[in-house]
């Protein structure tokens, strides 16, 4: 069973393998290589979480052998596994599910260099979730960075590479944030590994309390990883980015690239600052309000848009502010919350934009609500696929949206001030109700039937989608019928955690 | 007062970052946007230097067969800053390809510009 404990390591070098490798693969082979790898990596995964969560334990694995504060290290605990099962898993369902597209969308000779790109994100997805050194963290979020662009440009239309230069810019200057937030970490700590980091810090606190550099370091940091991650107000780019690239590209950049941030982020917090003191520093307030006010921004434009990527778009905006609201609870359930909710968006987001341009296929390539009716009658597949995630994204029980507010509900309750508790009472409440206002209101529109549009039935199942759509509503549905699993996993993994 | 927190180089590699960013937030030229990327790297770079760096100490190489550390400057910041300068040359090049295609589509690198010649095809249509 030993041998488990190099699968992290394996996990990262075989991802970049094969993205060398894909570079020289034709077409289709690219394709099914990747597919087979990712079920390989989803296996891997899924015995790392069976053998932490039964060993109970978490376990470093030091590169090349050099001990604790100068060696590099990757760390394996049973929130690292759940997590790198989670987004291995949507990274399979997302490629799958959009391929057919990628053949339309791309120059053929060019589709094995999008299977490139998706085995290095991978590879620096895995690494931000298994990385136990800030500055290992620091360069494989700029790999991820790239990676995500590359996906994006593969759709080669001008308004992709306008797309994709907005999206670079804003996370060069969240990644240069990020990095002067590193350096100034490291000067105060005088390490970059994250336990010992975390040592250094709650000694300074202990003895003179939070310093203002320590906080303006966490601030730094905090707003570069917020920008990158898409909290409002940095959250202008998303329609754009997501609507015009490839479904696959925007399932993987709105449930995994934003998240891989997000994830980063949380365990700076947990693992290198701890909990009770960042308590202490202001960034917490900021992030609760910023992250309530993108609940609200991002529902409400989501509600005035014509066009249904950019509602799924600024959806996805909407649910950003819930994570951060959670993280800006600066509680244990509050973190478990935003955990949790990462994981339930993430399988909900990458079905509705897998189902989008089926939906937008049967109505004749519309994107716009009007020309979008009937879609559902003539290609019910799709019209089925999308009311479940619909109704996720709504949070009928059931589905893992409810499971996630429901948490929401509990850690704003055991927040301690009747303040917070009110507001995200109030933000949940509202922004339920408006993602059931525009997602309902979806739903009737592509289930009308449409009268005599010459457009065709939609009769064939392709193996395709269906099996990626059925594999991420069963998910979604034990997220939601048994969040308690999950959460029982979170909790033992984030009680490992310092 | 502030040289009494940080050294002259510390202060220097901020105001250095702060010149970077807001040119990469506010030009609207893309070539500009990319040089202020640089710029703003560079900061952070001469930011570990300097933290790096230890007075009256020499380079961590070697010589004359003195083993003890404490004759050597920190050699990490400088190893943080080669990892630093690859990562900024890959971004560099990625966003000039980009710049590049941009420019071949709609012979402008003024982004205004881009907005609006979308628009009017927009329109058109």
């Amino acid at each position: 069973m030993d041998f488990i404990r190099n699968f992290p390591l394996f996990m990262i070098i075989l991802s970049l393998f094969s993205g060398a490798l894909c570079f020289m693969l034709p077409r289709k082979a690219s394709f099914v290589y990747t597919v087979c790898f990712e079920c390989l990596l989803t296996a891997m995964a899924a015995a790392l979480l069976v053998f932490t969560s039964q060993t109970g334990s978490s376990f470093t694995y030091t590169m090349g052998e050099f001990p604790a504060p100068w060696g590099n290290e990757i760390r394996a605990g049973i929130t690292e596994s759940v997590f790198a099962l989670g987004f291995v898993f949507i990274l399979l369902c997302s490629v799958t599910g959009g391929y057919r597209y990628l053949n339309g969308d791309t120059d053929p000779t060019k589709v094995n260099l999008f299977f490139a790109l998706v085995n290095l994100l991978t590879a620096a997805l895995l690494s931000l979730v298994f990385t136990n050194d800030i500055f290992t963290g620091y360069v494989f979020l700029e790999i991820l960075t790239l990676a995500s662009c590359g996906t994006v440009v593969v759709r080669e239309i001008g308004k992709t590479t306008l797309a994709a230069i907005r999206y670079m810019i804003l996370n060069l200057l969240g990644s240069g944030l990020f990095l002067l937030g590193v350096v100034l970490l490291y000067d105060i700590t005088g390490n970059l590994l994250m336990e010992p980091m975390h040592g250094v810090i709650t000694e300074i606190v202990s003895e003179s309390g939070v310093i203002p550099s320590l906080s303006i370091a966490v601030a730094i940091l905090t707003i570069g990883l917020s920008i990158k991650s898409g909290l409002f107000p940095f959250h202008y780019w998303m329609p754009d980015t997501y609507g015009f690239s490839t479904p696959s590209a925007a399932a993987i950049l709105s449930s995994l690239t934003s998240k891989g941030y997000i994830f980063l982020l949380i365990k700076i917090y947990c693992r290198v600052i701890g909990l009770d003191t960042l308590r202490q520093m202001p960034v917490c307030d900021v992030l609760l309000s910023l992250g309530l006010l993108g609940i609200a921004v991002g529902s409400v434009q989501a509600m005035h848009t014509n066009n249904i990527n950019t509602m799924i778009a600024f959806s996805s905006a909407a649910q950003i502010g819930y994570i951060f609201a959670g993280i800006g609870l600066c509680t244990e359930d509050g973190m478990i919350a935003a955990l949790f909710h990462i994981l339930a968006h993430a399988m909900t987001k990458s079905m509705l934009f897998i189902t989008v341009p089926r939906l937008s296929e049967a109505a004749g390539g519309a994107k716009v609500f009007r020309d979008l009716q009937g879609s559902g009658i003539r290609d019910k597949d799709a019209g089925v696929a999308f009311a479940i995630g619909a109704f996720s994204m709504i949070g009928i029980p059931i589905f893992a949206g409810f499971a996630s507010k429901l948490l929401f509900g509990i850690a704003a309750i055991d927040s301690g001030s009747n303040f917070k508790l009110t507001m995200i009472m109030l933000a949940l409440a509202v922004s339920s109700m408006l993602n059931a206002i525009y997602f309902i209101r979806t739903l009737i529109r592509i289930f009308t039937p449409a009268g005599d549009t010459g457009l065709m039935e939609h009769p064939r199942h392709h193996a395709g989608f269906l099996i990626p759509v059925a594999l991420l509503t069963a998910v979604n549905l034990f997220l939601g019928l048994f969040s308690g699993v999950v959460t029982e996993l979170i909790t033992r993994g984030l009680a490992m955690f310092p | 007062m502030i040289t009494e927190l940080l050294s002259n180089e510390e202060v220097a590699a901020i105001v250095l970052f702060g010149i970077g960013f807001t040119m990469l937030l506010f030009q609207k030229n893309l070539i500009k946007k990319l040089i202020g990327m640089n710029i703003m790297d560079s900061g952070v770079f001469l930011f570990l230097a300097s933290m790096g760096y230890i007075g009256g100490r020499k380079a961590p190489i070697v010589t004359d067969g003195i083993a003890e550390a404490e004759n050597y400057i920190n050699p990490l910041p400088a190893g943080l800053v080669l990892t630093g300068i690859v990562v900024s040359v890959s971004v560099t090049a990625v966003m000039l390809s980009l710049t590049i295609r941009l420019y071949r589509r709609f012979h402008t690198l003024d982004l205004d510009n881009v907005y609006e010649l979308l628009k009017q095809k927009a329109e058109e249509k």
